[in-house]
């Protein structure tokens, strides 16, 4: 079973970002590789060594430090990297999920890959749609937000997270795309040797406009703001203080 | 005096005694004059603190091992009104214990009896920065995270980081010369500290160069350092004007594998020559205190290794510094200095590995009563001092050392517990106290690299201080508070032999 993963380069989880001129200010933040796509390597290089998948690709759209998103991959235990190299921004602002899907099946197709594993989505844009859109372009089954993936690398039993509770769907055939959720697994961490190994692997490079795909964004950006600081809380001195507040000026009692 | 510092040397510590060391000059606070004080603080609503259950917070501190009896705690919105409670309590003769976080790890912070607790929280303003020069001027009860997260979005940085920054204060801090992890990369606060205002025993308030403060300024004995260190014990630090330096635009961390200590040394002397001057912290942790830290955090390691390092890294280039790391970490597993270790992807990967680091001290104090060291020594000399003290424990108790520390300055955290007892076994702890002090002393190190001396280790200061210095911190002590009232009974040992 050929497993391609999409990893993506965001902003770093523990960043707080700045808007700036209506739009979120990138100029010397730190980058990384997006959460949820690190919880997808992890599981395509489980599957490879439970001897399920024999190889697995790690690809990447965006920027020449984009190679530093799938060393990380390959550190993790990726074989090979794809890097579909653009200076379009990537967090919604220019290059959107309907190019990027339609990019992912350009290469599903040329790889005969048997299984895609995408994050559930991008902590910068927070869409969610590049799973769906790319099973649709393919005619693929497709689950998302799985929290736990059983396969033999021929069907597939996938725990899926819903707000009620857990779905378990069953894909008796693959090939599918499957988008992973945090409760998925724990990724590991890059160890040393494995970063060295990691610069051994291939990477293909390609540029995403040399593709005959319309890369231009389908939705328009109108506002980028930040939410209004939260209100400082108030400390009470006692119980009728309380009452009072509770009742006159959060209007919450009668 | 001779004759006097003799016969202190040989008394041995009983807790009970302990009380009877504070002043019989100084008076126990009334209900007269707490009421006195909360006018004092213009009967301002929670400014006063008189009751049974509230109070529990300020007698006892983090490590639970110190408790006080006060029934009085103050809680100042201002310089001025620490100043008219300090005025009334000298002349009143009423022992006040200055109160911060709370979390140092020498009982400094907590009444030996019932001195009333003058706490800072509520001076918890901040109240300049100017980004040109790096300054930033604070008020006492400011909490070190809210500052570091205050200079961040300004793009500086604190210079001290410590495990407990969300709980301790930055006047704590200064009147501790906290260390912390960064001290290598950013200085001590002897240096980064350039103004104070203090409020003396008689409520008289000293501006040391906090308003207007500069980086260059020669003008005058330099009072404020005095302060720095001085436990509360000489006055109450009200400001403080601390040099923040530019935050770093990179910021990485490895955390690495060795075999025995003395890859762990080659390993600190790669990364200074390697890493040069975006080095910025190289913390270690032996297998025994890793060994209980993963009972609740997982290792970034999973195989057991006798040593584990944590280095990070502060540059203003990503680039250049992953080449520098990536050169550092290659020479050092090519030469077998390092056996293994993990590279931190994100910065949340950074963060798990100073959790790992960060959660030595609270896992190691839940396994028993924690015979705390803090010594300064040779580096070389660490694993001959630690196997002196292991093989020095009774073998039939389960007494296990715990190390771990900031290796990169010289400063080694020994944690000595008899697991499952949590109470403070008075042989053993003799045993303990003698050994470690004996070797310490002998190999010429510090006992006391950063933690203080607060209510425990203040008495062995006649060991390694010769009786003409001890006679000048005695009559600095005189000087700024002839009654005695701050902190009674602790950082200089008593004069008088108790009876």
């Amino acid at each position: 079973m050929k497993i391609l993963v999409g990893v993506k380069r965001v902003v770093d989880y523990a960043v707080k970002v700045r808007v700036q001129n209506n739009t979120v200010d990138l100029k010397n933040i730190k980058m990384s590789l997006n959460p949820f796509c690190e919880i997808a390597i992890e599981e395509a290089v489980r599957l490879k060594e439970q001897k399920v998948a024999d190889e697995v690709v790690a690809m990447t759209i965006g920027p020449k430090q984009a190679t530093e998103t799938l060393r990380t991959a390959l550190a993790m235990g990726a074989d090979r990297a794809i890097h579909i190299t653009t200076d379009l921004r990537t967090d919604y602002m220019e290059l959107q999920p309907f190019a990027v899907s339609q990019i992912f099946q350009k290469i599903v197709e040329e790889e005969n890959s048997d299984l895609v594993l995408l994050g559930k989505q991008g902590i910068d844009s927070d869409c969610g749609q590049t799973g769906p859109m790319l099973a649709g372009l393919l005619g693929w089954p497709q689950v998302t937000f799985a929290a736990n993936i059983e396969t033999d690398g021929k069907s597939m039993t996938v725990e899926r997270e819903t707000d009620s509770g857990t779905e378990t769907i069953k894909i008796s055939q693959l090939p599918a795309v499957v988008t992973c959720d945090l409760r998925l697994n724990e990724p590991r961490y890059a160890t040393l040797p494995n970063i060295m190994k990691a610069k051994k692997k291939k990477v293909d490079t390609r540029a995403a406009e040399d593709m005959g795909i319309d890369l231009a964004p389908r939705n328009q950006v109108l506002e980028v703001y930040e939410p209004p600081p939260r209100k400082e809380g108030i400390m009470v001195e006692n119980m009728d203080e309380l009452i009072d507040k509770l009742k006159n000026e959060a209007g919450v009692i009668a | 005096m001779r004759s006097l510092l003799k016969r202190t040397l040989q008394c041995t510590l009983k807790p009970e005694i302990r009380r009877s060391y504070l002043s019989p000059a100084l008076t126990i606070a009334t209900s007269h004059d707490s009421e006195h004080l909360f006018s004092l603080m213009n009967c301002r609503p929670g400014s006063l603190i008189t009751d049974e259950t509230a109070l529990t917070k300020y007698n006892q501190d983090w490590t639970k091992k110190y408790k006080g009896d006060s029934s009085i705690v103050v809680r100042p919105q201002s310089t001025e009104e620490v100043s008219k409670i300090l005025k009334y309590c000298n002349q009143k003769s009423i022992g006040v214990v200055p109160q911060a976080g709370s979390t140092g790890l020498c009982g400094g912070s907590v009444p030996i009896s019932n001195e009333i607790i003058l706490s800072v929280e509520c001076l918890n303003n901040i109240e300049y920065f100017d980004s040109m020069s790096g300054i930033l001027g604070a008020q006492a009860g400011c909490i070190l995270q809210d500052l570091q997260d205050y200079t961040a979005t300004r793009d500086h940085l604190v210079p001290i980081d410590l495990g407990a920054k969300g709980t301790c204060q930055i006047g704590g801090n200064v009147s501790t010369n906290a260390g912390g992890s960064y001290y290598y990369r950013y200085g001590s606060l002897r240096g980064n500290v350039l103004g104070l205002e203090v409020v003396l025993a008689n409520g008289e308030v000293l501006n040391l160069g906090y308003n207007p403060s500069h980086l260059k300024d020669n003008t005058g004995y330099d009072l404020k350092a005095l302060f720095i260190g001085a436990e509360g014990t000489l006055g109450i630090v009200t400001k403080v004007a601390i040099l923040c330096p530019r935050l770093q635009k990179s910021k990485c961390a490895a955390f690495l594998a060795c075999q025995n200590f003395e890859q762990v040394i080659k390993a600190l002397e790669m990364a200074k020559s390697h890493l040069g001057e975006i080095l910025a912290a190289f913390e270690f942790m032996d297998d025994e205190v890793l060994g209980v830290v993963k009972e609740k955090v997982p290792l970034p390691i999973l195989e057991m290794y006798p040593y584990c390092v944590l280095v990070e890294t502060h540059g203003s280039d990503e680039e250049h510094d992953l080449a520098k790391i990536e050169k550092y970490l290659s020479s050092a597993m090519e030469e077998d200095i390092v056996l293994d270790g993990v590279l931190a992807q994100s910065l949340s990967q950074v963060q798990d590995f100073w959790k790992v680091r960060e959660s030595c001290n609270p896992c190691v104090a839940e396994k028993g009563f924690v015979y705390k060291y803090d010594v300064s020594l040779p580096v070389h000399d660490f694993p001959l001092f630690v196997s002196e003290i292991r093989s020095n424990m009774p073998p039939e108790r389960p007494v296990r050392v715990f190390n771990y520390g900031h290796v990169i300055d010289g400063n080694l955290h020994c944690n000595i517990v008899e697991l499952g007892n949590f109470e403070r076994d008075h042989e053993l702890s003799k045993t303990v106290e003698e050994l470690v002090l004996d070797a310490v002393i002998r190999r010429r190190g510090s006992i006391s690299a950063e933690h203080g001396l607060g209510q425990y280790k203040h008495i062995h200061l006649p060991k390694i201080r010769d009786a003409a210095t001890l006679s000048c911190m005695y009559a600095t002590k005189q000087q700024f508070d002839p009654k005695g009232i701050l902190n009674p009974g602790k950082y200089l040992p008593p004069q008088t032999v108790p009876s």
